[in-house]
């Protein structure tokens, strides 16, 4: 399959290919990412992606499945590398070696599977691959640690009725709390939240809605958010993006787009691939 | 008192704790010798510390839904190579010692082969174990050969009537206590229960599985060592597929489930007590030896099966 542009959509309202080297970094941006590449053997997932995240806002990835949501998530966090395109935190160029560097740099996601360990409790998994232990010694110390975790979903208002029940016996809307709750925990400047309302009821939905406008609002953590639902999405983030395979699109200020304007483009691919077929 | 009740149905070795005390007083009542003889207690000891010794591995990997199947080889395996080593020279104690790194060492090649070549345990050790077998029966000529050691070392090392039990125990209690308090315990189980998510979350799930593997090959071959020391003959069709899966049942009677994501050493060290308890109490009534497997394999489906309703319930309990 040839990615044949599609008439008005290549070109998102602001290109980045103008701040590329003579206008100085805007002071605002926390993390931006230029002409990010990313390749598995002949399938291109993302083909030339840029983005930016100022400080204190929540930016909305839109897109249908396959368009490169998760992979440019897994660049961001450290689990994998880009191919090629560059990567700068606070301004400065950096390559992610890892996970665990992306959090030493403040960088946390949540992940649409949550990575919790079911049998586990909410506490362990609050502090999970960053224990509390006694110091000189690999052992864990247990007490300090669920002391912490109820301080900790205290802290961001989040209810759960033991903190050592095991996690696979809560709900969705709990569990992804918990999840929220091991980002915020870890002091992250960046949280990255990969379809935070996935499956979940309308109730708990607004819950975690709730949760994200709350962390917004305390003004240390900049946000980004894949989602599958445009009018969600427009609720809470300050500008959204979406990305149809592995492009972006169209970019926007939350305000100024609407959900029929997003329909329209989204529509307009559907369009293309079905003239495609029948001319083939 | 709902407070108690609650904590304690918590406790995941509880269902478990349960069935082999109903088993203990059913067999004391049918017959009065069965736990209060010295002779029968240590008959029992001797059934239960190599399962339990074994299961300590098997749990370990079981709880990332792997499996060690050539665990039971490894255990014939292991006294050979330290007899071996004593006839090339080294003294009994660095001979045991070699030994063991021999065992761990099959246990890294079951787990590279397993994590790097992503072949499903249950395949990687299954050739392992006619591998073993074969190579055994190779080395030791199909004979059986005597153990060498100073009085002192073979009585600490098995001779002595409780030794092996002595081990187990405290075997079972340091990986007890490793699995529930230590950064390896937590991430052990988190891999397990969420393999992706534990590597998301920064746990570097392959190379745990492989020292998981390597563990569990070092336990099988102490085990097959202790009780080379404790009968003083070192065997070549010793272990085999029995007394793994015998690990692997007091494992899963122990409250591990084989498709992983959790596990209780403790409940596994119960769990074989529970089988050498149906095995001797079986045996001291006086079964007939056609029928005793009939017996003692519907008694441990039944087991099992006690275990497995008892914790649903005590599930529905904790969370209600």
């Amino acid at each position: 399959m040839t990615h044949t542009p599609i008439a008005g959509l290549r070109a998102p309202p602001t290109t980045y290919a103008a701040l590329d080297g003579a206008e100085p970094l805007a002071v605002t941006d926390l993390l931006r990412a230029e002409n990010i590449v990313k390749t598995f053997g002949p399938v291109t997932a993302l083909n030339g992606v840029s983005l930016r995240l100022r400080r204190g806002e929540i930016l909305g990835i839109l897109g249908d499945n396959g368009a490169g949501k998760s992979t440019l998530m897994k660049i961001l966090t450290g689990y994998q590398p880009q191919s090629s395109g560059k990567l700068y935190i606070d301004g400065a160029e950096t390559a992610l070696r890892s996970v665990d560097h992306a959090r030493a740099l403040g960088i946390e996601c949540v992940y649409q599977d949550l990575a919790l360990a079911n049998s586990l409790s909410v506490y362990h998994n609050i502090f999970l691959n960053r224990e509390i232990l006694y110091p000189g010694f690999h052992i864990l110390n247990n007490r300090a640690m669920r002391r912490e975790a109820i301080r900790c979903l205290e802290e961001i208002g989040v209810y759960i009725p033991s903190v050592d029940a095991e996690v696979g016996a809560l709900s969705g809307g709990q569990r992804q709390a918990i999840a929220i709750a091991r980002a915020v925990h870890a002091r992250a400047r960046i949280l990255l939240l990969d379809e935070p309302l996935a499956a979940m009821g309308a109730r708990e939905a607004a819950l975690i809605i709730d949760l994200i406008l709350r962390l917004k609002a305390e003004g240390n953590m900049s946000i980004i958010m894949i989602m599958h639902n445009y009018a969600q999405t427009l609720d809470i983030a300050d500008r959204i993006m979406l990305m149809q395979r592995g492009q972006v699109t169209y970019e926007s200020d939350a305000r100024s787009t609407s959900v029929p304007e997003l329909m329209t483009i989204v529509r307009r691919e559907y369009q293309h691939f079905q003239t495609h077929k029948e001319s083939a | 008192m709902a407070r108690t009740i609650n904590s304690m149905l918590r406790w995941r070795e509880l269902s478990v704790i349960v069935v082999a005390v109903v088993l203990a007083i059913y067999f004391q009542i049918a017959n009065a010798n069965f736990l209060l003889s010295n002779a029968s207690l240590q008959n029992l000891s001797q059934f239960i510390a190599p399962v339990a010794l074994i299961a300590c591995g098997e749990v370990i990997l079981m709880i990332g839904g792997e499996i060690d199947l050539s665990a039971g080889m490894v255990y014939a395996l292991a006294p050979f190579l330290m007899y071996f080593l004593t006839r090339a020279g080294l003294p009994a104690p660095l001979a045991i010692v070699g030994a063991l790194a021999g065992a761990a060492a099959v246990g890294a090649v079951n787990g590279m082969v397993t994590v790097l070549l992503q072949v499903p345990s249950f395949v990687t050790t299954l050739g392992m174990l006619f591998l073993l077998n074969g190579l055994t029966l190779t080395i030791s000529g199909g004979t059986p050969v005597g153990v060498d050691a100073s009085p002192t070392l073979a009585f600490i090392m098995g001779r002595g009537g409780y030794a092996e039990f002595v081990w187990a125990a405290l075997v079972v209690l340091v990986m007890h206590f490793m699995l529930r308090n230590t950064r390896w315990g937590l991430h052990t189980i988190a891999a397990g229960a969420n393999p992706v998510g534990a590597s998301e979350a920064g746990i570097r799930t392959r190379e745990l599985k492989m020292v998981n593997f390597v563990i569990s090959g070092a336990l099988a071959g102490l085990t097959g060592i202790l009780e080379a020391f404790r009968i003083s003959s070192i065997d070549p069709t010793a272990g085999g597929t029995h007394i793994m899966f015998l690990a692997v049942a007091a494992a899963v009677i122990g409250g591990t489930p084989l498709a992983g994501g959790s596990g209780t050493i403790a409940g596994a060290m119960i769990g074989a007590m529970v089988l050498g308890i149906l095995n001797d109490g079986f045996t001291l009534i006086g079964i007939n030896a056609f029928t005793f497997d009939l017996i003692l394999g519907g008694a441990i489906l039944v087991a099992m099966l006690c275990n497995i309703l008892i914790g649903r319930y005590r599930r529905r309990m904790a969370v209600s």
